[in-house]
């Protein structure tokens, strides 16, 4: 019963979606030329704004709902069936509800109204239209992908009259915390840009866009942004301690879905902040906020049952495929044709020098849309070469890597300088001894960094690190250090969006030292040991001690012992697992990890070789920690300073 | 030029991020229903293997075309850097199990990485060229990872599937050729 009570929720939202996305647009002339008495015309706009947490309400219910069909093992669920299994892990239960396509879906559908609910209760200071009309764009989003879900994939189709006893079980390569809150993080990264969507969508259609708009939107593409943030690195993460050998990104189609939109929404909010502070390049950043958002979609196709099922299938169901490209063709083309007729009324003409903040901010916008750009050619060409039948070209994680080195470079440069120009007019001249001083320091301490901790010179890291470091004495040439008083106060003089900017950019740059760090230096080994025997990795012994036998909840293990002896201290012992998860009869490698801010160990069981020995993979990683300490700096700074921001002067509506 | 033609130009302008969309989703479009058509023919169907002289990622030995040419079998392109190569990956061990010789050719890949996918997932294959650069995969003219080849016992390339290959595929594509090049057709 309660499953088809769950399925008419959702029906009831796809009503109430299609209501609430009607209403506000069919009244815009009304409102406009005043047709009809105000006080009803206000309460109909109200209405739309209770339908939306009416949908919220419902699309919860759903949710709960299938979550209890989980708990509840019911295998006449036949997503239930093919995602759980008696003994499956509470926990993974709860995330097997997102383990697959139907409930990924609906996971996103909430998130959605939960955001669009958000919106609803938070921004009062919106004209009233303005909100409805923001409220009914995210309601029409709402409803292509409950239409989706109700007429393609339905998480509560039953498997009657014959109903398996036990279900198949959760993939083991998703049986895993990291993986428990990976998709929520990423979904709440690719739905939140559908709000600047929204807002770019009521501007195109109103004919008008100011500076308040900016400032409306861009808290909400801030967090977007972080959420997506987090997400990239969760699942990085996982890549890393999971499938076993120690790669963390691996450039593949999926995994640069998450991306695409994350660097068009790093130009979004740069677009957002010069249009915001210069009332100017309107009619970008309502070009990047439909393409932030047109990738976000992309991404969540390409990830659940996508566009590239034709070459390299995960679930090839051409029914959803079209369902999918329609709706894609209808939401990007729509918003895109809006854009091409209405765009003209938003220019305004301003003037800009080359050497102001505004300027620079829109270079470095358009450098990463080309990087953005590079990235989806290189994802999307196994579908053009296939179907334009160009043959021998081929892309893999080459393609990839040499765009990331001048990527950084560009990205880093720009983020070093354009904090000390000024909107407007800007003279550097003034700021030229801090700039020289700063590089110098930064050039000699690149170089003796590297040559100090890894005895080694690479141009490529020495040029990274100068700029990383450049960066960061730039940021501290911001505050004033001759007393801590003075220090205190330079730091509270700062705007909070401006404290948001130096943590987001120092989180950036251990970032980018991690990667460029962990890629030149680590020391990856993969060796036969007998029992007993010792190896040098990374300049640490490792030995080997042996394998036992182990069992969990729904697998068997063989557990290896490797030991590394420290000075002074109790030996480090590490247990790499083999396991052999007992339904779906799936291998999986445990890795055993010793985790280091300055380094990682990392231990994986190979094959039994006979004669008590093993093959093991021994890793040395430095730095490898970094990448994912600068993720969690700049969403968490980002998040944090979202909700300290001092709240926008109240206005009225109308 | 006159105001009046200049607006005109910049009002062009907002419509070209519509035209880029207008040429991509028809080949979105085709794209989708590329599978159900006919797999368009490689340039290299029907003419012989291109010959290579590369290592083998197993013993480090040095293989070429003739180490691997003598009797019927499958060369599947793969990467550890590949998930669809993972979803592929058991159907190959039971193709294997089946007596059908499969040759790895492990594209764009590092040598440990691949060893330690094989360990960890077990290993379908005969033999496994390594093809670092991919030098050899653009000889065959391969666009990404996994793709799987039928050749038969004189060398000749016989099919060429793009994408996973599983046993709906295996039914509809490959086990008619692969019987009669069996049966020395």
């Amino acid at each position: 019963m309660l499953p088809e009570i769950g399925h008419a929720s959702l029906i009831i939202t796809m009503v109430m979606a299609l209501v609430s996305s009607i209403i506000p647009f069919a009244l815009t002339n009304t409102y406009v030329a005043k047709k009809i008495n105000e006080p009803l015309l206000v309460d109909l706009l109200r209405a739309t704004r209770n339908i939306v947490w009416g949908q919220w309400f419902f699309v919860t219910c759903a949710l709960v709902i299938l979550g209890i069909a989980f708990l509840q093992n019911d295998f006449t669920v036949s997503y239930v069936a093919n995602h759980s299994n008696i003994l499956l892990p509470t926990q993974y239960k709860i995330s097997a509800i997102w383990g697959g396509h139907e409930g990924s879906l609906l996971l996103w559908v909430w998130i959605l109204c939960l955001w669009t609910s958000l919106l609803a209760f938070t921004n009062a200071s919106l004209p009233l239209l303005v909100r409805a009309q923001v409220l009914a764009v995210l309601s029409m989003i709402t409803l292509g992908f409950l239409c989706f879900i109700v007429f393609t994939s339905n998480p509560f189709d039953r498997l009657l009259p014959d109903f398996p006893m036990d279900g198949q079980d959760l993939n083991p390569l998703l049986q895993d915390p990291g993986l428990i809150f990976h998709p929520p993080m990423l979904y709440m990264g690719y739905v939140g840009f559908a709000v600047p969507f929204a807002f770019a969508i009521s501007a195109l259609v109103n004919g008008h866009y100011d500076r308040q708009w900016a400032k409306w939107s861009r808290p909400w593409t801030k967090a977007a942004w972080a959420f997506l943030t987090l997400g990239i690195a969760l699942g990085s993460w996982w890549a890393y301690y999971e499938l076993g050998w120690g790669g963390w990104w691996f450039w593949d189609p999926v995994e640069n879905a998450s991306f695409l939109p994350w660097l068009s929404g790093l130009a979004l909010l740069h677009s957002q902040l010069a249009c915001e502070k210069r009332d100017g390049f309107k009619v970008w950043t309502v070009l990047i906020a439909i393409v932030t958002f047109s990738l976000s979609l992309l991404g969540t196709f390409l990830v659940r049952s996508g566009v590239l099922t034709s070459v390299h299938s995960f679930a090839s169901d051409p029914e959803r495929g079209v369902f999918i490209l329609g709706f894609l063709t209808v939401v990007v083309g729509g918003s895109l044709l809006l854009f091409s007729l209405r765009a003209e009324k938003l220019r305004t003409d301003i003037e800009f020098k080359f050497i102001s903040r505004e300027f620079l901010l829109m270079l470095n916008n358009i450098f990463l849309l080309v990087a953005c750009a590079t990235v989806l050619i290189g994802t999307l060409f196994p579908i053009f070469s296939d179907v334009l039948n160009l043959g021998k070209i081929s892309v893999g994680p080459p393609y990839f890597n040499t765009l990331f080195f001048p990527l950084a470079l560009l990205l880093l440069f720009f983020m070093a300088v354009v904090p000390l120009v000024s909107w407007g007019n800007a003279d550097l001249k003034l700021k030229k001894n801090t700039i020289i001083i700063s590089a110098l320091i930064s050039a000699v301490a690149s170089l003796a960094f590297q040559w100090l901790y890894f005895n080694n010179l690479n141009l490529k890291v020495a040029s990274i690190l100068f700029l990383c470091f450049w960066v960061l004495l730039l940021l501290l040439s911001h505050l004033d250090f001759r007393h801590i008083n003075n220090l205190k106060s330079s730091w509270s003089r700062q705007s909070s969006s401006q404290k948001n900017m130096h943590f987001a950019h120092l989180g950036f740059v251990i970032s980018v030292v991690g990667i460029v760090l962990t890629s030149i230096y680590s020391d990856e080994r993969d060796v036969s040991l007998a029992y007993g025997e010792t190896i040098k990795v990374g300049g640490v012994d490792f030995t080997f001690h042996g394998v036992s036998a182990a069992q969990g909840p729904n697998y068997m293990a063989t557990v290896g012992e490797v030991s590394v002896f420290r000075k002074n201290q109790n030996p480090l012992v590490f247990y790499p697992e083999k396991r052999y998860y007992l339904v779906q009869n799936n291998p999986m490698t445990e890795v055993s990890i010793d985790a280091g801010l300055l380094r990682d160990l990392y231990v994986a069981l190979g094959e039994d070789l006979g004669e008590d020995r093993w093959s093991l993979r021994i890793y040395y990683k430095p730095f490898i920690r970094f990448i994912w300490l600068g993720a969690l700096i700049m969403s968490i700074s980002t998040l944090i300073y979202l909700f300290r921001k001092k709240p926008i002067p109240h206005r009225v509506s109308g | 030029m006159s105001p009046a033609s200049l607006r005109m130009k910049k009002k062009l302008a907002f419509i070209i991020p519509l035209l880029v969309f207008a040429t991509v989703v028809p080949i979105f479009f085709s794209a989708l229903f590329e599978e159900n058509k006919e797999e368009i023919p490689s340039p290299l169907v029907g003419k012989p293997l291109p010959d290579f002289l590369l290592p083998s990622l197993l013993d480090g030995q040095l293989l070429s075309r003739a180490d691997i040419v003598g009797e019927p079998f499958l060369l599947n392109v793969w990467g550890s850097w590949c998930p669809s190569c993972i979803v592929e990956h058991p159907y190959l061990e039971q193709l294997s199990h089946s007596g059908i010789r499969v040759v790895g050719l492990n594209y764009k890949d590092k040598p440990e990485a691949a060893r330690a996918f094989l360990e960890q997932l077990g290993n379908p294959y005969h033999r496994v060229i390594v093809d670092e650069t991919g030098s050899y995969g653009l000889d065959l003219g391969v666009y990404g990872a996994p793709e799987t080849y039928l050749i038969d016992a004189r060398g000749f390339i016989v099919l060429k599937r793009v994408g996973v290959l599983d046993e709906r595929v295996w039914q509809q594509q490959f086990a008619l050729p692969w019987a009669k090049v069996k049966e020395g057709r």
